[in-house]
């Protein structure tokens, strides 16, 4: 055993029948598919069965489906979509304080345009509740985007049930769903959302391609403008090899969702079990339970993450800090601020994320594996004191 | 141009946000679709439609009724005639 990758959040493989699938369409199929003769036209057709397996797998339908080039593209087009198109009936929109970066990164631009944003707060699990959001609606309140699952703790929102104040309110609402499809049972119905984000790198498909679902007669002003592309709501011409390797990926995803949810719960829970009983001051950060089946995340004592992942990645162990589009900004993690992790110990978050290829033989790897590394970075560490020990004792046990 | 008020329609195509020309591309799809004698309300953001879609209805056989404007949108009625 010399190698174990478990930071499937950041990137998953692509599966040898999404890329089989994806190639005659750079070569053999290479058509425009806006182009009237046959060999765009049987590309548009191709890109239209896609579209389908793309909205199967989370219950929609195929003209609901936007092909976007990434989960970041999803949500900005969800949230400054949404925003401008509805602008003239309000100007406030609502946005959970754990969002990813796309998210909570697109607010803030709507703020310079005369937007007003309420950022929720999270209990210490990172769940948001209900009530305030629905206390925080006001009349001109026109969208409100809270994630399905965090990237970073693991935590599962109550969704449905937010979806639910949200129409009975007439707010549109957004999910962020880049962590949660093809980990959980994912439907746009049973979630009460109007829109909805996904992404290929984190489902089996390549990176460079993304999805977002939007409900029936929802205004969405186009971020990209052009020729009639996704019919007429965003211009480009289409990443065709993508679109068929996502749209083969959610295939495989939906059929595979069962089995691989209790396959990758059991190793998660193998992972937090012998974490917990082998590495002292090790908190679980998220939900304990209301979590993503294949997601560890903790914040060790004493110690700064970064350090730790390369230890690890010299034992051919792969982790991450948090997300992987901040994890190099060495700076604390908004989302463990929010759900009131100590700045310093928010230092040493690592997060696991394991997908089905994973195996037993490997998490017992990274439990043999971790351990030690953590106790050789806390003998060196100035915090691993008795004083540190004392200060951090509430917060860790 | 003709301005109307209140005109019952028999369908609406909502067009508000999406790229031109999808405004003259719509509405013949969702005509075939409707009997003839109905209207069709075609609702848009896009000035240029205020001339493209009369011309349109001229060119392709039907009777473009007017235009409404409301606080978000064009409304333009068409009455299927073929």
């Amino acid at each position: 055993m010399n190698r174990a990758y478990l930071d499937h959040a950041s990137a998953t493989p692509v599966r040898k029948q999404v890329i089989d699938a994806m190639l005659p369409y750079f070569d053999l199929h290479f058509g425009n598919p806006s182009t009237v003769y046959d060999m765009g036209s049987k590309v548009k057709m191709v890109i239209e069965e896609q579209r389908a397996k793309v909205a199967g797998l989370i219950g929609a339908k195929a003209e609901d489906i936007i092909f976007t080039s990434s989960g970041a593209e999803a949500n900005n087009l969800a949230i400054k979509g949404v925003a401008l198109g509805r602008q003239k009936k309000g100007k406030h929109i609502i946005v959970s304080a754990i969002e990813h970066h796309s998210v909570l990164n697109s607010a803030r631009f709507l703020e310079r345009l005369d937007f007003e944003v309420t950022f929720l707060p999270v209990d210490q699990f990172g769940i948001v509740d209900p009530e305030r959001l629905r206390s925080a609606i006001t009349p001109d309140t026109i969208l409100a985007s809270i994630g399905h699952a965090s990237n970073e703790i693991g935590t599962l929102q109550r969704t449905a049930e937010l979806g639910s104040i949200c129409r009975e309110k007439g707010v549109v609402f957004h999910t962020d769903a880049v962590a949660s499809v093809g980990n959980v049972r994912t439907d746009v119905n049973e979630l009460n959302v109007d829109l909805l984000s996904l992404s290929g790198s984190s489902l089996g498909a390549p990176k460079g391609i993304g999805a977002l679902y939007f409900r029936e007669n929802i205004r969405l002003m186009p971020l990209i403008h052009g020729g009639i592309q996704e019919n007429g709501r965003r211009a480009g011409t289409e990443n065709v090899p993508g679109i068929v390797g996502l749209g083969t990926a959610a295939e495989f995803a939906l059929e595979e969702l069962p089995e691989k949810t209790e396959y990758v719960r059991k190793l998660r829970d193998l992972l937090i079990a012998g974490i917990r009983e082998r590495v002292d001051k090790a908190k679980l950060t998220g939900h304990p339970e209301q979590r993503l089946p294949g997601h560890a995340s903790f914040c060790f004592e004493a110690i700064e993450g970064e350090s730790l992942i390369f230890l690890l990645t010299q034992g051919g162990i792969y982790a991450n800090t948090g997300s992987a589009c901040a994890s190099k900004a060495l700076k604390t993690s908004p989302v463990l601020v929010a759900i009131g992790v100590p700045p310093d110990l928010a230092q040493g978050s690592v997060v696991f994320t394991i997908d089905k290829s994973n195996t037993f033989e490997e998490i017992g790897y990274v439990l043999e594996k971790l351990p030690p590394a953590v106790n050789r970075l806390r003998m060196m560490s100035p915090l691993w004191g008795r004083e540190a020990l004392a200060y951090t004792e509430a917060v860790c046990t | 141009m003709k301005f109307v008020k209140d005109i019952p329609a028999d369908e609406t195509l909502d067009l508000v946000c999406r790229m031109c020309p999808m405004h003259l591309l719509e509405p013949g799809d969702r005509l075939k679709c409707m009997k003839k004698g109905q209207v069709l309300e075609v609702l848009t953001d896009y000035d240029g439609a205020l001339e493209d879609i009369p011309a349109w209805c001229r060119k392709c056989g039907q009777d473009f009724i007017g235009i409404e404007e409301d606080e978000e949108c064009y409304k333009l009625y068409i009455k299927k005639a073929k």
